[in-house]
């Protein structure tokens, strides 16, 4: 195998061991953080408002927000983990490291956005044990939740990634997530099903790709989805591919990476 | 074979400002290069180029026989870069940080090694500190450390000493010609002139994006070097006499020196003629001295000549 195509390994390794570290270092706000704000997810709208809220589809109310929950939280971490991954190098200006290794595009992808994924999969389930404290858990399809999980976590860790390129401020870093995927993930059915909403509403949801994503997991816990999951796998497949064509793009034409 | 060879290099930014202008370049094996040049003539971007940090408008290099472009994981492997800024990452460790990029050339950890470029370094006991906790010097020797992590064939130090102290200095000097005798080719661009005329084996001038000499530093101070004679005068003149016009001379130490200023490239240095026309215009000296220019007025003098061309 020539050695352009062969795979440098301890690269990727090292990328995705030195992130993790930074994920290690702050275990206790890390791990905590997603801990708290379950709990006060599970007080508010578990013990609160859910008491008053009938089953949905027959899943009790507080049991139907978990892959909500989880979904906010994967979301969010997966963009925040990777795009900060990749832009603080760049500010710092310890990128040059990086561009002068003996480093492919897909390596330095592979490190980032693995350890990105890693990151927020912990999370994610970190909140689906914290959430077992709360209300007895169910997964119908324990395998599927798994691959969405693994498949959300990657392709919004992409998502993160191209976001991190992109920005060339600290703003910008948190407009996107802040701006764009928060309010699409809690109008994308976090915490209700959206045949709850009238006709229109109902259309205008079907727009929002987090509703496919939220749609499945929710399928995998419970076997009951808003779209088919057909559909939900093709709609995060073509973000996952819209997101590593742009990551192709950004890395053979340097942007903001190489002058 | 040379170990980097530079042709017809070129590189225009997005801006439109053309940083350097068909490049020519050849770096033996087991040499000390040193790159002089002021602020803005090209001396970071030809180094970025050839590391992979930027990418070039047009021209080849070959490092080590590898084209940095076709095989790019061959030529960046033998090469280590120490870059002019000290960027490091404020929260991690001296040991997590050079061991991080010795993986990212590829290999596989080897505590010893490491082990052995801090302790040669004077980081061993600070192996355990946050960058952030280091001062301006030590970081610097953290940069030079990660770039001998993954025992590269050429090291390419971009103002390796600027902002460091004597002692620091003296270390680095120390540390380039210990890795000079290992075999690896070191390239450096400097401010200092002194540390070109130190270590340098050979030295390249650069201006305005294209290099305007390169020679071997003894040739260079032999073939360029004024001289200058001093004459310490057992009686102060005043004003030097008519006859000796047609020397280049100055009066110094009032009027207890005469300074005579010549080429040694020149056929005739002219100092038989000046000492014989000073004894007819009875002017008698008590002692005498030369002085070789140093490899700052060369470079001066050089810069200077091209932007009057310019």
């Amino acid at each position: 195998m020539s050695d352009a195509m062969s795979m440098n390994w301890p690269a990727v390794r090292a990328i995705y061991r030195f992130e993790m570290g930074r994920f290690w270092r702050t275990a206790g706000q890390s791990i905590l953080a997603p801990v708290i704000s379950t709990t006060l997810y599970f007080v508010v709208f578990g013990a609160a408002i859910g008491s008053r809220v009938s089953a949905v589809d027959g899943v009790p109310y507080g049991l139907f927000i978990v892959p909500g929950l989880i979904m906010l939280s994967l979301l969010t971490q997966s963009i925040s983990n990777a795009s900060f991954g990749i832009y603080f190098p760049r500010f710092a200006g310890t990128i040059y490291e990086i561009l002068s290794a003996p480093i492919s595009p897909l390596e330095v992808v592979l490190g980032f956005v693995g350890a990105a994924a890693s990151k927020s999969i912990l999370i994610g389930l970190i909140i689906l044990a914290t959430s077992a404290l709360f209300v007895p858990l169910r997964i119908d399809h324990p395998v599927w939740m798994i691959g969405f999980l693994l498949l959300t976590a990657v392709t919004f860790s992409l998502f993160g990634f191209v976001i991190g390129l992109w920005a060339d401020g600290f703003e910008k870093l948190q407009l996107v997530p802040l701006l764009v995927v928060t309010p699409l993930t809690f109008l994308g059915g976090s915490f209700y099903a959206i045949s709850m909403l009238p006709p229109f509403w109902h259309a205008v949801s079907l727009i929002n790709p987090v509703v496919y994503l939220i749609s499945a997991f929710r399928w995998a816990f419970f076997g009951k989805a808003d779209v088919s999951i057909a559909i939900s796998l093709g709609m995060t497949a073509l973000f996952l591919v819209i997101c590593l064509g742009l990551v192709t793009y950004i890395f053979r034409t340097g942007y903001r990476l190489k002058s | 074979m040379p170990i980097i060879s530079i042709s017809k290099l070129s590189k225009t930014y997005q801006s439109g400002f053309t940083a350097l202008s068909g490049i020519d370049l050849t770096i033996e094996r087991g040499e000390i290069f040193a790159l002089l040049g002021p602020n803005g003539a090209g001396k970071s971007t030809l180094i970025n180029i050839v590391c992979g940090i930027v990418t070039p408008s047009a021209g080849t290099v070959m490092v080590d026989g590898h084209d940095i472009a076709a095989d790019y994981r061959a030529a960046r492997r033998a090469i280590g870069l120490v870059p002019q800024e000290l960027t490091t990452d404020a929260f991690e460790t001296v040991l997590n940080t050079v061991s991080f990029s010795r993986g990212l050339f590829g290999l596989q950890p080897d505590p010893g090694h490491i082990e052995r470029i801090l302790r040669a370094l004077s980081l061993w006991d600070k192996r355990d500190s946050r960058l952030m906790t280091l001062s301006g010097g030590m970081k610097r020797r953290v940069l030079i450390a990660k770039a001998l992590s993954h025992e590269p064939r050429v090291l390419f130090l971009d103002e390796p000493t600027a902002g460091v102290d004597v002692e620091l200095r003296q270390d680095m000097w120390r540390l380039v010609r210990d890795l000079r005798q290992q075999g690896v080719t070191v390239i450096l661009t400097t401010h200092y002139i002194e540390e070109a005329e130190e270590m340098a084996d050979r030295i390249g001038v650069i201006r305005r994006g294209q290099i305007i000499l390169v020679e071997e530093k003894a040739a260079l101070m032999r073939k360029l070097g004024r001289k200058q004679l001093t004459l310490q005068l057992q009686a102060p003149i005043v004003e030097i006499p008519p006859e000796l016009s047609d020397y280049e001379l100055a009066l110094a130490g009032d009027g207890r020196e005469l300074v005579y200023t010549y080429d040694t490239r020149a056929e005739r240095t002219g100092i038989t003629g000046l000492l014989t026309g000073l004894a007819a215009a009875g002017i008698r000296f008590s002692d005498l001295h030369t002085e070789q220019s140093s490899l700052e007025d060369i470079f001066v003098g050089l810069v200077r000549e091209g932007e009057t061309r310019a």
